[in-house]
C-alpha cells in the first residue's frame, strides 16, 4: 500500500509537487498521466524515496518512507529504470541478477535461491532464448523486458514504471501493456506506471490518475478521468485527438 | 586468407573457451595465484647475480615455512633473496593489487570503462600532496609511513573528490565530462608539482625520485607500513562489491536496488583513494595498470564486481611484477616507463571502442 498525506515537494525553489493525496492498495494498477513536466516523474521518485517531501509524508507498506533505509524500500518497491546507459558489456542473467541485489548475502553474493529468483523472472516475462546475450546486442523491446525482469527478480509487491513505453513500436507498447496486466492480475503484484499515451492508459489501467501543475486534478477510471474539457484544459488540445484510441476502454 | 567463415568460426570457439572461463571463476582465480607464484620465482630469480628457480624456491621454504628442501646455497645469495629481491617483488605485488583495485572501483563507482586513478588525476594528487610533504621538515614516521603518506592521502582525495564534483555538474556526455575535467584538473596538480618542485631547493632530488618510481628502494620496513593499508583497504572494497554492482545501471538505480548511494560513494572514493595514494607512495607515478588489468578482466568474467576485484587483484600483481622484471631487464629503467608503453595504446584503443554511452 502506497499512501501520500499532504505531500509537498520541491526540486531547489520549484514546487514539483502541490499537495498530493492519494493511496493505491494493494494489487492496483495505476497509470500516472499528464503533460510534459507535470510532475508525473516526481510522483514516482516521491514514492520510491529519492526525492524527499519538502512537507507530508509518504507511507509504504504502513511505514514512511523516511524512516526506512533504502536496503528495506527494495524489498518493498522495485523500479523499471528508463532506458539507463550501461558501462560495460553484460549479459542478460547479469543484469537481471541486479535486481537480487536487496536480498542477496553482501559478503557471499548470490546464492542458490537468488539465481533460482533470477531463473524465473527471465521465464516469467519470456526472455528464457535470449539469457546468455549481450544486452547491448537486443531491440529497445528486448531490452525493456531485461529491465522489466530485473525488476521482477527484486520480488517486490510493489513495481513502478516510468514510461515503460516510450521508444517502443505499437507492438512492443501493447506486449509490454499485456505483460504488466498479466503480473498485476495473476500474481497480485501492485503496478503503477507512468504514461504518456492516454490510449493505451485508458485501455489497460483500470485507474489513472492525471497529474498538472504538480497537483492531483483527477483521479478515477479512465472514462472519467479522460473526459473532453478535462483533456482539453490540461492538454490544450482537441479532444477529437485522444478519443479516437479511447474507445478501446469501452472494449 | 583466412575467409569470413572462418573468421566467424574463430570468434565463436573463442567465445565458448570464454564462455567456460567465464562460469569457472574459481578456476581462474587458481591460474591467477599459479602465475603469481612464477612471476614471484622469476622476479626473485633474476638480477645481476642469477639465481636459479629451484634455489629461490628452496630459500623461500625455508625462511617462510621453514622446509628443508635439501639444497644448499651461500650466505650471500640468502641475502640477495630475502632481503633485497622479495622485499622488491613483494612489493610490486602489492602495488599491482592496489592500482587494479583502485581502478576497477573508480570504473565501477563513476560508470566509466576509461577511469583510473590517473586518468581521474587522482595519483598526480597523490603526487602533489607527497611531494609537499617531503618539503615539510617534520618527520613523524611509523614503518615509514608519516607525515609524506598522509599528504599523498589528502591530495589524491582531494583531486578525486573536485574531478567527481566538475564531471558531473558539467553539461558534457558523462565520459567526456569526465575525461576532460580529469584532464584539467590533472594539468593544475602538475603545475602545483612543478612549483613545488622548483621551490624545493635541496629537496628536488629526493621529490624527483620519488616521482619516478619504481621499486629499487623497497624494504621489509616499507612493505610494513604500506602493505596493510593496501592489501586491508582492498579487502574492505571487496566486501563491498555487491554495492559497486548496484552501481552498473547509475546512481538512480543503486539506489532503487537497495544501496545507500551517498553512503558507498564516499566510502568507496575514499577507500579507492587510500590505496592509490599508498601504491603512489611506494612505487611513485606508474600509470595505466588500474586501466589495463581490470579491463582484461571484464572481457573474461563479465561486469560483476564480486569477480571482477578479487582476479584483477591476482592479475595486477603478476602482471606489476612482470613489468618491474622488464624494467630491471632494461637496465633498471623506471618502471613507470613500461607500463606506460603497454597501458597508453591500450587506452587509445579502448578509447575508440567505447561509445559514450551504451542505452539499456
Amino acid at each position: 500500500m502506497i499512501e501520500f498525506e499532504g505531500v509537498w515537494a520541491a526540486y531547489r525553489a520549484r514546487d514539483v509537487l502541490v499537495d498530493i493525496n492519494l493511496r493505491i492498495d494493494p494489487g492496483e494498477r495505476v497509470a500516472i498521466i499528464g503533460p510534459n513536466g507535470a510532475g508525473k516523474s516526481s510522483l514516482l521518485r516521491a514514492m520510491n524515496g529519492t526525492l524527499r517531501p519538502r512537507v507530508g509524508t509518504v507511507r509504504l507498506g504502513g511505514d514512511a518512507l523516511a524512516r526506512l533505509d533504502r536496503q528495506a524500500i527494495a524489498r518493498r518497491l522495485s523500479v523499471v529504470p528508463q532506458a539507463p546507459a550501461l558501462p560495460f558489456a553484460a549479459r542478460v542473467e547479469e543484469v537481471v541478477g541486479l535486481g537480487r541485489l536487496p536480498h542477496e548475502d553482501p559478503f557471499r553474493g548470490q546464492r542458490a535461491a537468488d539465481r533460482a529468483a533470477v531463473s524465473a523472472a527471465i521465464e516469467r516475462v519470456g526472455i528464457g532464448a535470449l539469457a546468455g546475450r549481450d544486452v547491448r546486442e537486443l531491440s529497445l523491446g528486448e531490452r525493456q523486458l531485461v529491465l522489466i525482469a530485473m525488476a521482477l527478480a527484486q520480488a517486490a509487491p510493489v513495481t513502478v514504471l516510468d514510461e515503460p513505453t516510450v521508444h517502443l513500436d505499437l507492438r512492443h507498447q501493447v506486449e509490454t501493456m499485456a505483460l504488466l496486466v498479466d503480473l498485476n492480475e495473476r500474481d497480485g503484484t501492485t503496478v503503477v506506471a507512468v504514461l504518456h499515451d492516454l490510449g493505451l492508459a485508458g485501455h489497460f489501467f483500470p485507474r489513472l490518475i492525471l497529474i498538472d501543475k504538480g497537483a492531483v486534478v483527477a483521479d478515477g477510471p479512465p472514462d472519467d478521468v479522460l473526459a473532453d474539457e478535462r483533456i482539453q484544459l490540461v492538454y490544450g488540445v482537441d479532444p477529437a485527438f485522444v478519443r479516437r484510441s479511447v474507445p478501446l476502454a469501452a472494449v | 586468407m583466412a575467409t569470413r567463415a572462418e573468421a566467424g568460426r574463430i570468434r565463436l570457439a573463442t567465445a565458448g573457451r570464454l564462455d567456460r572461463a567465464r562460469s569457472r571463476p574459481g578456476l581462474l582465480f587458481g591460474v591467477g595465484l599459479a602465475a603469481l607464484v612464477v612471476t614471484l620465482v622469476l622476479g626473485v630469480g633474476f638480477g645481476t647475480v642469477a639465481i636459479a628457480p629451484g634455489d629461490t624456491l628452496a630459500i623461500l621454504a625455508h625462511r617462510l615455512l621453514g622446509l628443508d628442501l635439501g639444497s644448499h646455497w651461500s650466505v650471500a645469495t640468502e641475502t640477495i633473496v630475502f632481503e633485497l629481491r622479495l622485499p622488491r617483488v613483494l612489493s610490486a605485488m602489492v602495488v599491482g593489487v592496489g592500482l587494479s583495485v583502485a581502478g576497477a572501483t573508480f570504473q565501477g563507482l563513476l560508470r566509466n570503462p576509461l577511469a583510473d586513478p590517473y586518468v581521474l588525476g587522482t595519483a598526480s594528487g597523490a603526487a602533489l600532496g607527497a611531494a609537499i610533504g617531503i618539503l615539510i621538515p617534520i618527520r613523524i614516521a611509523l614503518f615509514e609511513f608519516g607525515i609524506v603518506q598522509v599528504f599523498a592521502f589528502a591530495g589524491a582525495l582531494l583531486a578525486v573528490g573536485v574531478v567527481y564534483r566538475l564531471s558531473r555538474t558539467s553539461s558534457l556526455a558523462p565520459l567526456t565530462g569526465l575525461l576532460l575535467t580529469g584532464y584539467a584538473v590533472g594539468s593544475l596538480l602538475a603545475a602545483g608539482l612543478a612549483l613545488t618542485m622548483y621551490v624545493s631547493g635541496s629537496n628536488l632530488r629526493q621529490i624527483f625520485f620519488f616521482l619516478l618510481g619504481g621499486f629499487d628502494g623497497s624494504s621489509w620496513l616499507q612493505l610494513a607500513g604500506t602493505a596493510p593499508l593496501i592489501l586491508g583497504g582492498s579487502l574492505l572494497i571487496m566486501l563491498r562489491a555487491g554495492a559497486l554492482n548496484g552501481f552498473l545501471l547509475g546512481e538512480e538505480t543503486a539506489s532503487n536496488l537497495g544501496v545507500d548511494v551517498r553512503r558507498e560513494r564516499v566510502i568507496l572514493l575514499g577507500l579507492g583513494s587510500l590505496v592509490t595514494a599508498a601504491a603512489v607512495s611506494v612505487a611513485g607515478l606508474v600509470g595505466f595498470v588500474g586501466l589495463v588489468v581490470p579491463h582484461l578482466v571484464r572481457l573474461v568474467v563479465g561486469p560483476n564486481a564480486r569477480r571482477v576485484l578479487p582476479l584483477s587483484a591476482v592479475l595486477g600483481a603478476s602482471l606489476m611484477v612482470a613489468a618491474d622484471l622488464v624494467a630491471r631487464m632494461l637496465g633498471e629503467i623506471p618502471v613507470g616507463v613500461v607500463t606506460a608503453v603497454i597501458g597508453a595504446p591500450f587506452f587509445l584503443i579502448l578509447l575508440r571502442q567505447t561509445r559514450s554511452a551504451y542505452e539499456l
